[in-house]
């Protein structure tokens, strides 16, 4: 670093430390891993959400006039660092934590019943519980977008427009290959659900963790000649698929991966043999959108940016980052249009976060239309159906390939309420009543 | 001074037995103990209680279980991880299946389960040893924690395969607050590391020390090896089992095999070593050291709060932790354990040493 950056760094220290609140400020509490196993996703994550709250700062001096601030803890994506950094930083800031985005399914579930006695909302975009869409019964979490269920109809919908229709998916072969976690299995109801419906035949097959060894897996593939390959894997396992694919020839571009498998971190370490491999996605790459424009801009270019390698921003994880980022800061947006314009406890925001109703309109507003499809959220719905991309990868970048795919709520709503009425009964939970609800 | 003896006269077999002989240390754990049970819980916060006092306390009853298996009995384990998922999960099912068992029991029992899991896997431990056992011992490791995501039903087929454990009630009680929850863990934790410190003066820990010190001398001496070792197996593994429940019910409020991974074995055997091998109080500041210290730099990183950039302060931090493990190892390749009884061997002679 040279003296310069340091002492602009020592500056922004001054400006913008964390210890420094004021009233007129809304926290945001970021329990980041920076380091780790998973560090490529959380660095990229974590950076997009600061740039953008940043960004909201500098362009727009904050949220309707109050300022947003934040301060990170480190959580390794660890569930017991990621209570410690939850016990610590609720009651930071004039009104506390405004809400918690993880990152992690862990700590999502550990600390559900504590969320709610807190009043804190919990905002897992993409993963965490799936019955949780029911706000009926978890008032305070929200798994906004798609949840793993959800993005799974969209995939197998995905893979029938391919065949042509979903009336061709009918005697299709299609392969699960999953993580052997509870993570990995826990969309395989699901998908049995599916293929009753389609009448296509499901070959599940586990890759033990980490997932480095998969010869095994990938003989038994070859042997059963499916049509499509669904990559249901994480970290080390993805290329390592893509490599035993390419190995055993099977085509990568009937290789679906999920989101967690479809991000630069994925595909790169396998080399040329991920040409043509896909995989579904909540946001496309790239940085052509005005807000991350913007970002570089004004961040970037004054040295105030939040990631190391400026050459990532753009990335498929940044631009996670930035549609957390948009999340959070709409949902205090919409809560201060009704509570006013002064830092908001968790339990207005969770009002935010109820009402959340991204149009095309508001997202080009935001500079973002494009990188999140429209989604609304109701007491009723906390994951607002926001249709899934696919995208392609070239060798060298992500190509988006697809339309928004909706995803078949038909299916999964009443397995999400069956779950969240089974989760009630369990603990004694008494329903909302969504048609009282303001 | 502090620690004169001078006066100190035993003049019984039972005083000269006495599990703290001297009693300035009987004293000092007094108050410890006085301060632990009252002035805490009214004193701290949530977050001192429920993050920090609660986890450092179950992991070193973890570290406990596994000090009296490798330091007591000289049997590496790199299985103890997977005994607490063994406690967690027992006592999970036990409170799902049989709901009018009260929660104390329920915590025994899954100590006991875990026990009889031990003790199947320490049976390698009659034919290999050292190295060659921990590596045997990861096979329960590897095993168990497939176990519990492969099948269903210890879960109760959640999705997920991450389940809430029931609230906790004694006596029709429900422990809601985290004093409460500090107060079930201290309680648990002081009467088994009081039962650990007298099981190892016994019959039984002389055994396991004479086993540990050379098996082939301990066995022409009468000691029956087979019955030694399981038995350790046992005590440690039942020890892994409650600290297992209780990371379960009393910290993370979830169920969760990844909690319990290989990582978390190798937090505690190295709680063990940095700590002190053969030591109760050992396995305190063992743990102590490994929980608390990464949250004390990560707190202490935040005075920079933006000086440094996040990114290579959250890797400072895992630098400055193992430079500190590298500094204690080579100052006291004995552990904490031994420092403070270095310390304490001082302070009985100053300020007159010879």
């Amino acid at each position: 670093m040279t003296m310069r950056k340091t002492l602009l760094a020592i500056g922004l220290a001054i400006g913008l430390s964390p210890a420094a609140f004021a009233d007129g400020e809304q926290f945001i509490p970021m329990t980041s891993y920076r380091v780790g196993p998973y560090a490529a996703g959380g660095t990229g994550v974590f950076g997009g959400f600061i740039d953008y709250i940043n960004l909201i700062n500098a362009r727009d001096g904050g949220v309707g006039g109050v300022k947003l601030t934040y301060s990170e803890c480190e959580t390794e994506y660890k569930t017991d660092r990621a209570v410690e950094c939850y016990e610590r930083l609720k009651g930071e800031g004039p009104s506390g934590a405004s809400m918690f985005n993880f990152v992690a399914t862990g700590p999502v579930y550990a600390l559900l019943e504590r969320s709610v006695t807190d009043k804190i909302p919990l905002v897992s975009i993409g993963y965490g519980r799936a019955d949780a869409a029911d706000g009926r019964v978890f008032p305070y979490v929200f798994p906004l977008m798609t949840t793993y269920w959800s993005q799974n109809t969209a995939k197998i919908r995905f893979i029938g427009s391919r065949e042509g229709g979903m009336d061709k998916l009918k005697g299709k072969k299609i392969v699960n290959l999953y993580h052997d976690s509870a993570y990995g299995k826990e969309t395989l109801p699901i998908l049995e659900a599916q293929a009753k419906k389609y009448g296509f035949s499901l070959v599940s097959i586990p890759v033990p963790a980490p997932g480095n060894e998969q010869q095994a897996q990938w003989l038994q593939i070859r042997r059963e000649r499916p049509d499509w390959v669904i990559l249901r894997g994480w970290g080390i396992m993805n290329p390592t698929a893509i490599q035993q694919a390419a190995r055993v020839g099977f085509p990568r571009d009937h290789m679906v991966g999920v989101w967690w498998a479809g991000a630069e971190e994925d595909v790169i370490p396998a080399g040329d043999a991920a040409k043509g491999y896909i995989a579904a996605g909540l946001n496309p790459a790239g940085d052509q959108f005005p807000a991350v424009q913007q970002i570089k801009e004004l961040l970037y270019k004054t040295g105030k940016g939040n990631m190391n390698d400026p050459a990532r921003v753009g990335s498929i994880y940044y631009n996670r980052g930035i549609v957390h980022g948009v999340l959070n800061v709409e949902a205090i947006k919409v809560a201060q249009d009704k509570f006013g314009h002064r830092p908001l406890s968790g339990e207005e925001v969770r009002w935010g976060l109820e009402h959340l109703n991204l149009t095309h309109e508001r997202l080009k507003e935001l500079g973002v239309d494009g990188l999140l499809p429209p989604m609304k959220t109701s007491c009723l719905d906390h994951e607002g159906q926001a249709p899934v991309i696919f995208s392609q990868w070239d060798g060298r970048k992500w190509n988006v390939i697809s339309e928004h795919v909706d995803t078949d709520q038909a299916l999964v709503r009443p397995l999400v309420e069956e779950s969240a009425a089974k989760y009630a009964a369990e603990k004694g939970i008494k329903p909302r009543d969504c048609s009282q609800e303001m | 001074m502090i620690y004169r003896e001078s006066g100190q006269f035993k003049t019984s077999y039972r005083a000269d037995q006495a599990i703290f002989p001297i009693p300035q240390d009987r004293y000092a754990l007094f108050a410890l103990l006085a301060f632990a049970f009252i002035a805490v819980p009214l004193g701290a916060n949530d977050y001192w209680l429920g993050s920090i006092l609660i986890p450092f306390l179950i992991l070193s009853l973890a570290a406990l279980g596994l000090n009296i298996l490798t330091g007591y009995c000289g049997q590496l384990s790199l299985g103890s991880a997977a005994f607490m998922a063994v406690g967690a999960y027992a006592a999970y099912n036990f409170q799902l299946r049989l709901p009018e068992l009260p929660l104390l029991l329920d915590f025994l029992l899954a100590g006991l389960v875990a026990a009889a899991v031990g003790i199947v896997f320490g049976v390698p431990s009659l034919r290999i040893k050292g190295f060659y056992l921990a590596v045997a011992t990861l096979a329960a490791q590897f095993f168990i924690e497939w176990a519990l995501t492969k099948f269903g039903w210890f879960s109760n087929h959640s999705a997920s395969g991450v389940i809430s454990p029931q609230p906790m009630t004694i006596l029709g009680y429900t422990l809601t607050t985290q004093a409460d929850k500090y107060l079930l863990v201290l309680g648990i934790v002081s009467v088994l590391a009081l039962l650990a410190k007298n099981l190892v003066r016994s019959a039984t820990g002389r055994a396991w020390m004479a086993v540990r010190d050379m098996d082939v001398a301990a066995e022409v001496i009468g000691i029956r090896i087979l019955h030694t070792k399981l038995l350790a197996f046992a005590v440690s593994s039942f020890y892994c089992g409650v600290a297992g429940a209780l990371w379960a019910f009393a910290y993370l409020g979830t169920v969760d095999a990844q909690a319990f991974d290989l990582n978390r074995s190798f937090q505690i055997l190295f709680m063990v070593i940095i700590g002190g091998v053969g030591s109760i109080l050992g396995s305190f500041l063992g743990a102590a050291f490994i929980v608390l210290l990464p949250i004390l730099l990560n707190l202490l990183g935040h005075l920079f709060g933006g000086a440094v950039r996040q990114d290579v302060l959250s890797n400072l931090e895992l630098i400055t932790f193992g430079a500190l493990i590298i500094f204690f190892l080579i100052v006291e390749p004995h552990g904490l354990a031994r420092l403070w009884q270095i310390t304490k061997e001082k302070l009985r002679l100053w300020p007159f040493p010879h």
